[in-house]
């Protein structure tokens, strides 16, 4: 297929990989900021390839990873409700909340729909005028904009059956977080494409400058990926510390400016939740004030006013910072299996911990396999 | 340390999702791991016996005489009833025909059970009939018995079909899933994924540039042209749901053996490929109709892949990979830049993903 078979080249891949081996000197510590990327990565074996010095450390980018449980459990009340239609992007459904996940809401009568993009929730809400329909507006600057418009044509349309249950994250606060976070090991980001396609890159100047660490914008092909790599290498070995793009063909300085336009017309920024880790300050969007009768949350004010604490059996925090490999965890494997996850790391495909499971199965089949043939 | 109003970044955890989900879920039925627990768990301890255990297509059921017939059995749930590249009678058809096929028997005969919702029009369904029946003759089996229910409105959709099938299986042919041998060659009988992709494209409302169809057909004529080559073939099965991957992981697991193929190797049509890429789908993993997969001798593979290429069905047939001895029972792609990776069994439903 055009403009992605020439990013998936084996030949040029194979080139690339020679340059990065001939650059590296020392072992460095990469983390790949989007779930995306964590999957092609995956995907493509990328990671096995690579020379042993780079480490590839998965990190927070994963829209359905961090969402956190009180909002799940916001949308399960929400979706239980006889009087709403609850939409969602469709990997949400598997996410589990306190008791159950949307699935399990589906099956017990609640009116659940995947909709691929927000846009389809407001027309469902035109179809069915006795119907709250609510839409689970998750992720990262990447769907903002789509979401955005879609409150902002439901209050223009007069579609006042319409709502949004809010849990939108931005990247650079958390980037700041890890930074901050004493123990995190990272030595350069990848920054997310798809985010900085709409974003830009003027926001992580001063997180390069105060951190000291270089930001390469990085696409999401096995070709993008290591030409990102390749760039973020070659600052640490000689000893710089930038933001630089190698995604130009997707990614300008300014970023999309109706995008931006439209975030900021339905979004301020505001603390956010996150998996787990608590509250982040200016950390994601909420609605600004002149929509707010399209706020789920305050429509229906008894799921505004769910409080869920995090529980935790797992380490995946600590796998998401790049401290501790999936199988330093003591229930790897054991107790928790991509069927029976414990943690997010494991419960999401392209999660660190399902990736390392998976993969690690066939390595220990190949090293028994050679030790019976020695 | 962190203190309570500060984010805590070591604490970046989710909570135990559920195990076992308290009722069915849809993803229960996606062919992939949540089904085979199902089976595994509730089906098998209740209802198992030596001959379902035989965990194929269809079952080879010995008779006194030595002969041995082929049976199975399917039910047919799609929505929409009229897809492109087919309908709903003509699947239930093909769907069971298919089934006995892979054990590499002829099929014969045929039963229907129709479970008809009040309000389904009745042109619709004498249009769907039809269709039945033409396929029927296209796939050389007769109807011989059948049931018609009908349920009050809202308790199904339009319509269900249950099709079961017998068929005669020849001499000398011994297929089964758990008969794969290390060096056999994997062959696929064309593109992956099309009906899959042709019924998400209509049920979501997508539209792409060029339609993608269903490729619902009957297997039996292949099969017949593939033993005709050798009856050596080891395992054959069609990659309904859960796709390619669930097929080959299935018969890993069953002969103890490792699946080694190449992504490039793999037919996918460039729409297919494209709304798969635009859904964060993997075409692996997604439905088919009429597509076969089979495990052949090294010795036989080229001859039989010749024969599938001149079957009308089988034209763009591919020699995708080689069983291997050692990682039993996992299936491994080599990826496009020369990588590999783990193609596990399907979860549950194929979602797309969000980012």
């Amino acid at each position: 297929m055009k403009h992605l078979d020439e990013y998936r080249d084996e030949a040029l891949t194979r080139r690339l990989l020679d340059e990065l081996t001939a650059t590296v000197t020392r072992p460095w510590r990469l983390m790949e900021v989007c779930g995306g990327q964590t999957h092609s990565i995956m995907k493509t074996g990328l990671h096995d390839l690579l020379p042993p010095q780079i480490e590839l450390v998965h990190g927070p980018g994963c829209p359905v990873c961090v969402t956190p449980l009180e909002l799940i459990d916001k949308a399960i009340a929400l979706a239980s409700r006889p009087d709403v239609i609850f939409t969602s992007y469709g990997d949400m459904l598997r996410v589990p909340g306190s008791g159950r996940d949307l699935f399990s809401v589906k099956a017990a009568g609640g009116d659940v729909r995947i909709v691929y993009s927000p846009l389809d929730a407001l027309k469902i809400a035109r179809d069915n005028p006795a119907k709250t329909v609510v839409f689970f507006a998750i992720g990262f600057e990447t769907t903002a904009p789509a979401n955005a418009m879609a409150v902002v044509q439901a209050k223009a349309q007069g579609i006042d059956n319409f709502a949004v249950l809010v849990s939108h994250v931005t990247v650079p606060p958390v980037i700041a977080g890890l930074m901050q976070e004493s123990g995190v090991q990272v030595d350069a980001f990848l920054a997310a494409g798809h985010v900085c396609a709409v974003m830009g890159y003027w926001e992580y100047g001063p997180l390069a400058e105060q951190y000291r660490i270089p930001i390469v914008v990085t696409g999401f092909e096995p070709v993008d990926l290591l030409r990102g790599i390749l760039m973020a290498v070659r600052q640490l070995e000689q000893g710089r510390h930038e933001v630089e793009n190698a995604y130009e063909r997707s990614v300008t300085y300014e970023g999309n400016q109706p995008a931006q336009a439209i975030i900021q017309r339905a979004f301020e920024l505001c603390d956010r939740k996150w998996r787990g880790i608590g509250t982040i300050p200016m950390s994601g969007y909420r609605l600004r004030a002149e929509y707010a009768a399209l706020d789920a949350e305050q429509r229906f004010p008894d799921v505004g006013a769910i409080q869920t604490a995090e529980s935790s059996l797992c380490i995946s925090g600590l796998i998401l910072q790049g401290r501790k490999k999936p199988f330093e965890c003591p229930a790897f494997g054991k107790e928790c299996t991509p069927q029976t996850p414990l943690g997010a790391t494991m419960v999401s495909s392209e999660g660190a911990c399902a990736a390392y499971y998976r993969y690690g199965r066939y390595r220990d089949a190949i090293a028994e396999a050679e030790k019976k043939s020695s | 340390m962190s203190t309570p109003d500060q984010p805590n970044f070591s604490g970046w955890m989710c909570p135990l999702p559920l195990r076992n989900y308290p009722t069915i879920v849809m993803g229960h039925g996606s062919g992939g791991k949540m089904m085979s627990d199902l089976i595994g768990h509730l089906f098998a301890p209740a209802l198992g016996n030596d001959l379902l255990g035989q965990m194929a297509d269809s079952t080879v059921l010995p008779l006194a005489d030595g002969s041995r017939l082929a049976f199975s059995t399917d039910s047919f749930v799609i929505s929409p009833l009229v897809f492109p590249g087919g309908d709903i009678g003509e699947l239930a058809v093909y769907g069971t025909v298919n089934d006995i096929a892979m054990s590499g028997a002829k099929p014969l005969f045929l039963s229907a059970g129709f479970i008809l919702e009040e309000g389904l029009p009745m042109d619709l369904l004498g249009q769907l009939v039809e269709s039945f029946g033409r396929a029927c003759r296209t796939a050389g089996v007769q109807l011989v018995a059948g049931d018609t229910k009908v349920v009050n409105r809202g308790h199904g959709d339009g319509l269900y079909i249950n099709t079961s099938g017998i068929g005669l299986i020849p001499p000398g042919v011994q297929i089964g899933p758990d008969r794969a041998r290390p060096g056999d060659a994997v062959l696929v009988s064309g593109t992956l994924g099309d009906h899959g992709m042709a019924i998400m494209s209509v049920r979501e409302g997508l539209a792409f540039e060029s339609p993608i169809v269903s490729d619902s057909a009957p297997l039996n004529g292949m099969v017949d042209a593939m033993l005709a080559v050798t009856t050596e073939i080891h395992c054959l099965r069609d990659a309904t749901r859960g796709g390619l991957a669930a097929v080959l992981n299935e018969l890993a697991v069953a002969s103890r053996v490792g699946v080694e193929f190449d992504e490039r190797k793999v037919p996918v049509q460039p729409a297919v490929q494209a709304a798969c890429e635009m859904l964060g789908l993997d075409p692996l993993y997604v439905a088919n109709e009429g597509k076969l997969v089979a495990f052949v001798p090294e010795a036989h593979a080229e001859a039989v892949l010749d024969a599938m290429h001149a079957n009308p069905y089988g034209t763009n047939a591919a020699r995708i990979g080689t069983v291997v001895e050692t990682h039993p029972g996992l299936v491994v792609a080599r990826t496009g830049i020369g990588g590999s990776r783990v193609v596990d069994l399907p979860a549950g439903e194929l979602l797309p993903r969000i980012c």
